[in-house]
């Protein structure tokens, strides 16, 4: 991806409201060396960019952002790349409109 | 925390929850409902159109008091390719009655007025509380669920699960698979805020009429998918839907395609100037009536976007919603009435009542439309726009050349494109899933 796209969801994602649950994210990635296709495809499918490869290699997730859409629980779920929860009653994203 | 029992536990305060919880509690049962978010509507994202019938089986007169944007006058379908669209526009004063059909509205607000109404039937409604497991006994009954409150097991006769398209406690719980990669789509939408006047100008709106536009074409990338753009009282709810599975196999990023979208020719200047609030995400089941899953069993049944219920060629979900949670409401009623207990054979009841109803016979009707649509996607969503425009700026644009030449080159570019039995073959498969 393009460093100009991945700024552009950062300011997206600055005009909503969020509760964040420190040092508890809803969204966990399996430790892995080489990152499975699935896990892959997050870096692009996330709508709110919370996945990112890091320089060793490996797709690490920063939930602080995330719309709870679901996504990445279909894609990567199933094959075990992900552990997927709801944040804890309250916290997470809190739309005004939705 | 809650030490009594209830008659029945709905998850979840969407459209589906809500409308079971009115009703439930209406009817005299013990309800309590679970919703994680701060408030009823606060994790909820659609559209979003509200059509007036399901809403007034359940609150005949909302229309005094509920948050209703604008009701819809004008529907315009557009098949785009990069440059242009070609439109179909249907706008009618009839639609301007004293009672419309269909609004658009905004859920964070209109939810809140909807859980108004149930707690105002009696329903116990507990906000900011996620239900964490299902709880069930050695015989696989659900008897109650497992929150994230401090001893927060509560027990009940049945629960309602409208938890929403990804139905994390279900699919958990073994009662029904996660949904498929390609019976979901991930749509992305923003909020546009606009001055009323600037608006209104725009779409050529009076008072609180309002305008739908409904987009497919190349903006989809060659992927299964639509845009919309549907008008408020002061803002514009702008987005971009396409299957999962599609935005897995071609890398398109969702944020990319909305930009696209915002910067067409056609819909910029529809938005220029606005100041965007929020920018949203959410699936939305497109599998139709082949991707339905087993709807009750013992001590629950599945309502809403949980149970797949939404007719993607109509776009209509919340409606369904709406009524599943209800009838699912009613049925459990007439159980609870006949003091008989909510096992999966008594429950049945809810499946023949809604098969009875428009939900299940409208996804019967267009069941075979997602496998055409998903399937031939590269030809309903790229090439087809692409041909249409072609053969308008054909029609339209004079240059000289005479006029036989101009539609033998518009009809040997659909051959090229498509082959004789592509087309003939595409306009069969079409009238078949249709009918």
């Amino acid at each position: 991806m393009s460093a100009e796209a991945a700024v552009r969801v950062e300011d997206k994602l600055y005009l909503n409201r969020y509760l964040v649950d420190a040092g508890r994210a809803h969204i966990k990635v399996r430790p892995h060396t080489t990152p499975s296709p699935q896990l892959l495809s997050l870096l692009n499918v996330c709508p709110a960019h919370c996945y990112e490869m890091n320089s060793t290699g490996q797709v690490e997730i920063a939930t602080d952002g995330c719309v709870e859409c679901g996504t990445c629980r279909i894609i990567a779920e199933p094959s075990g790349d992900i552990e997927w929860n709801y944040p804890r009653g309250g916290y997470g994203v809190l739309f005004k409109f939705g | 925390m809650i030490e009594e029992r209830f008659d029945a536990i709905v998850v979840g305060a969407g459209m589906a929850g809500n409308a079971a919880a009115l009703t439930l509690a209406r009817k005299g049962l013990k309800v309590l409902q679970l919703e994680r978010g701060e408030y009823s509507g606060s994790k909820n994202v659609q559209g979003a159109i509200l059509y007036s019938d399901m809403l007034e089986k359940l609150v005949p007169d909302f229309r005094e008091d509920a948050p209703l944007e604008r009701h819809l006058v004008e529907q315009r379908f557009w098949m785009m390719d990069d440059n242009s669209h070609t439109g179909l526009h249907y706008r009618s004063d009839e639609f301007n009655e004293e009672r419309p059909n269909r609004y658009t509205i905004i859920r964070a607000q209109f939810d809140k007025w909807f859980s108004k109404k149930v707690q105002e039937a009696g329903a116990v409604v507990l906000c900011e509380t996620t239900v964490l497991e299902l709880l069930q006994d050695a015989y696989g009954k659900v008897i109650g669920v497992r929150t994230d409150r401090k001893n927060g097991q509560v027990g009940a006769d049945v629960v309602v699960l409208a938890e929403g398209v990804s139905g994390l406690l279900g699919t958990r719980a073994g009662l029904r698979k996660t949904p498929d990669k390609s019976n979901v789509a991930l749509a992305v939408k923003e909020m546009h805020f606009l001055p009323q006047e600037t608006l209104e100008a725009r779409f050529n709106l009076r008072g609180d009429e309002g305008a739908v536009i409904e987009a497919v074409g190349t903006i989809s990338q060659g992927m299964t998918g639509m845009g919309f753009i549907y008008t408020n009282k002061e803002s514009i709810s702008l987005g971009i839907g396409c299957l999962v599975a599609d935005f897995e196999k071609t890398g398109q990023t969702p944020y990319g395609l909305l930009e696209k979208f915002k910067q067409h020719p056609s819909v910029a200047a529809l938005i220029a100037g606005s100041e965007v609030k929020e920018y949203a995400a959410h699936l939305i089941p497109e599998g139709g009536f082949k991707a339905i899953p087993q709807l009750f069993g013992d001590g629950w049944v599945v309502v809403g976007d949980a149970a797949q219920l939404n007719n993607a060629i109509h776009r209509e979900g919340s409606n369904l919603a709406m009524t599943s949670g209800r009838i699912a409401a009613e049925a459990i009623f007439q159980i609870k009435s006949r003091r008989d207990p909510m096992t999966k054979e008594n429950l049945a009841l809810y499946k023949k009542m809604l098969d009875e109803s428009f939900v299940m016979k409208d996804l019967k009707k267009y069941r075979d439309m997602p496998d055409l649509l998903h399937i031939q996607a590269q030809n309903f969503f790229l090439t087809y726009p692409q041909l249409v425009s072609k053969a308008m700026t054909n029609f339209l644009r004079v240059d000289g050349t005479p006029k036989r030449e101009k539609e033998k080159s518009t009809f040997r570019s659909f051959l090229a494109a498509r082959s004789l039995t592509g087309l003939v073959g595409d306009a069969f498969r079409l009238a078949r899933a249709w009918r």
